[in-house]
């Protein structure tokens, strides 16, 4: 795929190569913060919604500043660091999660003729990118000096660490059948309607049909260790406030906090994008060649990402809390067999077809 | 200066900085998390040199697999034994082997890159992925190293099961050979 790189030589025709790098990377981070804006927005109005209330109401429209507000809140606390905390990796801890995310996202190709940094192995150094956060993670509990971030920080390592073989298997499953590691060439494979995405057994026509319970099992185990990835509940140990008050970012506060609350939804919108990538056709229209334009790509691109998203919120609202030990038990003894049979099953899909 | 020399030194500052920073620390987990700087440098360096499948597994096991396992090792320990995460006073003696391994080591390595024959011909094609090639050459002409390779993993994933396995333990007495269920042992410190 060279077309990939419109938008760069767009831009880099009127300011030279050097620039026109340094916009297109700006172009993620606009994104991730826009949208967490949107997200935030989003989680508040959902949770309230869900509890029977009305959620913010008082700043703007419907309460439509809330998050802007929160922002502010957010930028005007104090920068405490604690005495006894290690100042060096408790400053760069939350930068480090961050920096994880933001990398992330600009390997996404949001249409056809866009993707930040069109990587041919952009699955692949996803998987790779997202250890920063567990080293994030690390860092940040452990230079607190504080109980709780040590165990908070230490239950989210080994849940990242667990989840992410599942997570990897449900990868190669769709890379076995994509024969391809590039997300836009996946997101190309999977045009023409929505029976050609791989969470219905991929382009292949009606021979595919066997494929599509293995499939489909193996979205459903995708979605549940993106869930613990990003630590959101029912997998939310690390920060279970009955438990551990906050987990690793209890000892964070203002600007820094931010930045693990950035980092977090950033990486929700990360996992959902892959999802999208991977199982529900990247960018391409659901319905055929109809609004199929680049255009038009990036919306529904972005829609069904906010859609997983917004799954997410909905599950969060929803479901208690799960133990550490259940956590562990469902991921070494239900969802690593479940995601190693679909996977067998999917390669043999990728030799058929 | 072009482009890529800027990135290069970039890369380069970042590398030496933190690895200075790995061996001259007295915090041994400001050295763990300063080896994470330098890995990503070298991750850096192989995309540079047009190997980015080589550049990401760079990522994916150095800083995602062995470093955590580091980390969590330095962690654990410190936690457990109450040790300070200090190196102690260095020796002198220490001092003059280290510097005499390390001026063996670089002097190693600059005769063998000032005498060996580099391929200097300009690269026709700029190939657009190694993925490709690597898959290749690992299924055709290196099948035996990597089936012998993933052989060991897979004894190294049953022997970590079978260690954390605590409720079974092979019993020590010689006359039965059989495996005993015990949910009572405890591990000994």
């Amino acid at each position: 795929m060279e077309n990939h790189q419109f938008l760069f030589n767009f831009i880099s025709e009127y300011t030279g190569d050097i620039l026109a790098g340094v916009l297109i990377a700006i172009i993620p981070l606009a994104l991730l913060l826009v949208y967490a804006l949107v997200a935030i927005y989003g989680e508040l109005k959902i949770a309230s919604f869900i509890q029977l209330k009305l959620g913010p109401m008082r700043t703007g429209k419907w309460g439509l500043l809330q998050p802007v507000a929160e922002v502010f809140k957010l930028l005007q606390k104090e920068d405490i660091t604690p005495d006894g905390a290690d100042k060096p990796l408790f400053n760069l801890a939350p930068f480090i999660i961050f920096l994880g995310c933001y990398a992330a996202l600009s390997v996404l190709p949001l249409s056809s003729h866009f993707a930040p940094s069109g990587l041919n192995i952009g699955l692949f150094f996803i998987i790779a990118i997202s250890s920063l956060a567990v080293l994030g993670i690390v860092m940040g509990g452990w230079a607190s000096n504080n109980k709780y971030s040590l165990i908070g920080a230490m239950r989210s390592v080994s849940q990242i660490i667990s989840y992410e073989i599942p997570a990897a298997m449900c990868i190669l499953g769709v890379a076995s059948m994509a024969h391809s590691l590039d997300m836009n060439v996946i997101s190309a494979q999977q045009q023409g309607g929505f029976w050609n995405w791989y969470v219905l057994g991929g382009p292949a026509g009606i021979s595919k049909i066997w494929l599509i319970p293995f499939t489909v099992v193996m979205f459903i185990v995708y979605f549940v260790t993106s869930l613990a990835e990003t630590n959101r509940t029912p997998f939310d140990v690390p920060e279970g406030e009955s438990e551990l008050v906050a987990g690793y970012h209890t000892e964070y506060s203002g600007m820094k906090f931010a930045f693990f609350y950035l980092a977090e939804y950033g990486n929700m919108f990360v996992v959902s994008a892959i999802m999208t990538v991977i199982f529900f056709g990247g960018w391409s229209s659901p319905f055929g060649d109809f609004l199929n334009s680049p255009i038009w790509q990036i919306f529904w691109f972005i829609a069904k990402s906010m859609f997983f998203v917004g799954l997410q919120i909905w599950l969060r609202w929803t479901l208690p809390r799960t133990r550490v030990d259940q956590l562990m038990y469902l991921c070494w003894k239900i969802l690593l067999p479940l995601s190693m049979v679909c996977f067998l099953a999917m390669a043999l899909g990728g030799m058929l077809y | 200066m072009n482009l890529e020399a800027v990135i290069f030194y970039l890369f380069a500052l970042i590398i030496v900085a933190s690895g200075g920073l790995v061996v001259l620390s007295k915090n041994i987990m400001h050295a763990a998390f300063a080896l994470m700087f330098t890995l990503f440098g070298l991750a850096g360096f192989y995309a540079m040199l047009l190997s980015d499948f080589l550049a990401v597994s760079q990522i994916m096991i150095y800083v995602g697999g062995i470093l955590v396992l580091i980390i969590f090792g330095v962690m654990l320990t410190s936690k457990i034994t109450g040790v300070e995460l200090k190196t102690g006073p260095i020796g002198k003696v220490n001092y003059l082997f280290g510097a005499a391994i390390s001026v063996i080591i670089a002097c190693g390595l600059s005769l063998l890159f000032t005498n060996s024959k580099w391929i200097e011909k300009p690269v026709d094609k700029i190939p657009d992925s190694s993925i490709n090639a690597i898959g290749y050459s690992l299924l055709t002409e290196y099948i035996l190293v990597f089936e012998v390779a993933a052989v060991l993993l897979l004894i190294a994933l049953i022997g970590a099961a079978l260690i954390a396995h605590k409720d079974q333990i092979i019993d020590s007495d010689a006359s039965s050979n059989e495996i005993s269920t015990n949910n009572d042992i405890k591990i000994k410190e």
